[in-house]
């Protein structure tokens, strides 16, 4: 008689769990473009019109309304308080946070030590926040505590976290993530800055353009790319198709597809609905289709791709919510 | 410098000693030790030797309490001699320095379980007291072998109250207080488990008299909680004590998960060459998550609720990201009411419907099993010596607390006549009365007892109050004597086996017998000895 070795251990991944792995990415991602773009406007969005700078943030995120309900005017302060403290606003970094470890807690048996650990105390000092710790002279420095937490998060995710099918999903979360915040900071800022004409090479705030690009943290690397000057055509494909740049959409669109094809080919999973809407939306973030678009139908586009970053997150989770 | 024993507290030898020697206030202290200038010390070598408190213990008394280092009468231990000079010598500075990374620690780490009310949620953590209660090995053989023996018992007089009732037949445990209990399951008449196995995970908890002996408080033998403090305990002594552990041979806690998952494993149903385990929680909002999260984590296994799991075709299978996948043994830490909505509470949203009758028709396996209330109930707790001589005929190695059971007539007269000195306890279907503690008792609270205890004595038992032991403890004032007990874990599969160390609770006010969370307990790092 031989001996029959038993057939490999398989490591299920509970369907609830998934989901909420592409949560905790999003939400700790989330953080980290919170402080970016609040940092940003408060250090180099300074012109005249203070107010259009500060409601900028309310508007990528579609929370002008709720914004109004609860404060007349948009300032540092008003803003400052409606996404830094504000426990019952859904899109403050309090409750950013607060999502996040919940959906930690559900995944501590499957998360590293560290990673909860972080989560944990990032948590207690984001909670520690009052408004004596976000005034003038103090704001830079929250806004670098939460991208301190935030960037520790993804290194400690990427040092610790077993890559297997948790792993897999948490990265798609983040990836859907960045491009999503990419097409709504690019969306609100474009508008502002380009909406007159299709004449888009026309005279143009360069401390817009800064500001813009600062906030995706591509500042620097535009530059050396583009040292001649601002071009909204370029700076629309650099944040949309360059996939050398970390939060462009192209990049990481293309880095979700790359973990669905693992999840595929590794663990056999049916991701066919979201790899075809991945096709078809990849297909769109060429230069010539951007540049052609880098007008007044940008807006109209972005639209587009951000329903269509949404859609992909809900076939993901189509294929395991049985 | 040799000295008398038990020499009274007076001034002129207060003032002989040096500042380090505060010996001769321990009452129990019967035996020569000679001190040395300094705070060293030596024991003599004649007859047995008594640890004396020193440097950062001085002024350490436990009075007439059995303390669990200094352990008098008892025979002394190289490790424990060495330990306590080590202890001595930490300047209580940095004792604190340490207590106060430990709990920073604690709560970074989240060890934490949670307290609601109204509509706040808090992480508490449970305090950690730095300075471990040590077992020596002898005692350690007398709990492993006492639990071994309870777990082995409580599972054959299950398994036979669900069958044959020969013990009730024998009349040697009442039948009504068996078929009568909250805990009795009628789901389970008839109803067999593998190797007989009822209770997987039991934790006995064990209390210290003043003469040293250690004596069973109660069994936990439905969903007993702690392990995971036992273990973080001493991964908390490693990280802020491990000066104090160098080179002393302490048994290791590490195995627990996988012994666990080996038992779980052992009672899958047959035929099934890797059984998939997985651990059954409430979820996130239960104050035990944490623990729930250590048992998957430490076995490897996914925590799964409720939602994550259904019943179809007779089997139960967990929803996963490539479908349905089947589950064959569930670690549940839910109680039975809330296991399944078709079997037990309708109304529950924790559990699994169908979960009971696929149980039921073998293709999963449940731990602990359902039923098992009964075993661990108040009642039942006063007749387990009986029980153990009745199935194993053997004396019980770890005694009960001396329980009388106000049913039988000399039992009653004898609580009727010291109800002063007596806790008198209600078992489990009584409910509602609360229970008595005759020296806290006034007058009229005795008088009243009285009656009701006349009335309806086969409620009640009673038991003498406990002296029970302490061990010395960080406290606002300095190291000081503060009770103990201890509960170890047993996992039995086919075999029983009990983790070498177990939860040390300790009643951190000062005087106080509940070493319970929520009212001032804490907890200990349990150092079983090599």
């Amino acid at each position: 008689m031989i001996d029959v070795a038993p057939s490999h251990h398989k490591v299920h991944l509970i369907a609830r769990h998934a989901e909420a792995t592409i949560w905790l990415a999003r939400y700790m991602e989330r953080i980290e473009n919170m402080a970016r773009i609040l940092d940003v406007t408060n250090t180099f969005a300074r012109d005249a019109d203070d107010t259009r700078n500060w409601l900028s943030i309310p508007r990528i995120n579609g929370d002008l309304t709720e914004f109004y309900k609860k404060h007349t005017e948009a300032t540092q302060r008003s803003v400052g308080e409606f996404y830094l403290l504000d426990q019952s606003n859904g899109t403050s970094v309090q409750s950013f946070i607060a999502a996040g470890r919940e959906n930690a807690r559900t995944l501590r048996a499957l998360i590293s030590t560290e990673m909860w650990l972080q989560i944990n105390v990032f948590y207690a000092r984001i909670r520690a926040l009052t408004a004596d710790t976000i005034t003038p002279d103090h704001f830079t420095a929250v806004c670098a505590m939460l991208k301190d937490g935030a960037q520790a998060h993804t290194g400690i995710t990427e040092g610790t976290l077993y890559r297997d099918q948790a792993w897999h999903f948490y990265m798609i979360g983040r990836y859907l993530e960045r491009a999503d915040q990419t097409t709504r900071l690019l969306d609100t800022r474009f508008h502002s800055l380009a909406p007159q004409s299709d004449a888009v090479d026309a005279d143009l705030d360069a401390g817009q353009w800064n500001a813009l690009l600062r906030a995706a943290a591509g500042y620097h690397a535009y530059r050396r790319e583009h040292p001649n000057g601002y071009n909204a055509q370029e700076v629309a494909c650099f944040m949309l198709v360059d996939t050398a740049f970390p939060r462009s959409v192209g990049l990481n669109l293309t880095q979700v597809g790359r973990h669905l094809t693992q999840l595929r080919r590794r663990y056999f999973l049916r991701m066919s609905p979201a790899m075809e809407r991945l096709d078809q939306l990849s297909a769109t973030l060429t230069e010539g289709n951007v540049s052609e678009l880098a007008g007044r139908k940008l807006s109209p586009f972005l639209d587009y791709v951000q329903r269509e970053i949404g859609g992909l997150h809900e076939d993901i989770v189509a294929t395991f919510s049985h | 410098m040799a000295m008398d024993s038990i020499p009274e507290r007076d001034s002129h030898l207060g003032k002989a000693l040096s500042s380090d020697l505060i010996l001769s206030i321990i009452p129990h202290c019967k035996t020569e030790t000679r001190m040395q200038a300094g705070g060293a010390f030596q024991s003599q070598s004649q007859g047995q030797s008594q640890l004396q408190p020193h440097g950062t213990m001085q002024g350490y008394d436990p009075q007439s309490f059995f303390c669990e280092m200094l352990r008098p009468g008892q025979p002394q231990h190289p490790t424990l001699t060495l330990l306590m000079s080590r202890l001595a010598a930490l300047p209580i500075e940095s004792l604190r320095r340490r207590a106060q990374d430990a709990e920073r620690d604690l709560l970074e780490r989240g060890i934490t379980f949670t307290v609601y009310s109204d509509a706040t949620a808090i992480d508490r953590i449970l305090p950690f007291d730095l300075i471990p209660r040590v077992i020596t090995p002898a005692e350690w053989h007398q709990i492993e072998t006492g639990v071994i023996q309870r777990v082995r018992a409580l599972n054959m007089f299950l398994r036979d109250i669900y069958h044959e009732r020969k013990i009730l037949a024998d009349k040697i445990v009442p039948a009504e207080l068996v078929l009568k209990n909250a805990g009795y399951c009628q789901a389970m008449v008839g109803f067999n488990v593998p190797f007989n196995t009822y209770v997987h995970v039991c934790g006995t908890d064990i209390v210290r008299d003043e003469t040293g002996a250690f004596r069973v408080l109660e069994d936990n033998a439905r969903t007993p909680s702690g392990v995971a403090y036992v273990v973080e305990n001493r991964h908390m002594s490693l990280r802020v004590m491990s000066d104090l552990m160098t080179s002393l041979r302490v048994r290791g806690v590490d195995e627990y998960g996988l012994r666990l998952h080996n038992a779980m494993a052992e009672i899958a149903p047959t035929g099934v060459d890797d059984p998939q385990v997985v651990v059954l929680s409430p979820g996130i909002f239960n104050s035990a998550y944490f623990e729930h999260v250590f048992l998957a984590r430490e076995m490897g296994v996914p925590l799964v609720e409720g939602r994550d799991l259904t019943v179809e075709q007779g089997k139960v299978w967990m929803r996963t990201t490539s479908g349905l996948a089947q589950v064959h043994t569930i670690y549940r830490r839910i109680g039975d009411d809330f296991l399944d909505p078709d079997a037990f509470n309708p109304d529950s949203m924790l559990g699994v419907r169908g979960l009971i009758e696929a149980w039921r028709n073998g293709t999963v396996a449940i731990a602990n099993a359902v039923g098992t209330g009964v075993a661990d109930d108040k009642a039942i707790y006063a007749y387990m010596p009986r029980i153990i001589k009745y199935y194993l005929s053997e004396e019980p190695i770890l005694q009960n607390v001396e329980t009388r059971i106000c049913a039988e007539p000399d039992a009653l007269a004898y609580t009727l006549d010291h109800l002063h000195e007596l806790v008198v306890k209600p078992v489990a279907e009584s409910g509602g009365y609360g229970l008595l503690i005759g020296p806290h008792a006034t007058k009229a609270e005795l008088a009243d007892f009285r009656a009701l205890l006349r009335a309806d004595p086969s409620n009640y038992i009673s038991q003498p109050t406990l002296k029970l032991s302490v061990s010395p403890t960080l406290c606002a004032d300095g190291v000081k004597p503060r009770h103990v007990d201890l509960r170890p874990f047993a996992v039995t599969g086919k075999d029983t086996w009990v983790l070498p160390g177990g939860l040390t609770r300790v009643a951190l006010r000062p005087g106080s017998l509940v070493v319970n969370s929520s009212q001032g307990g804490g907890s200990k790092d349990t150092w079983v000895l090599a």
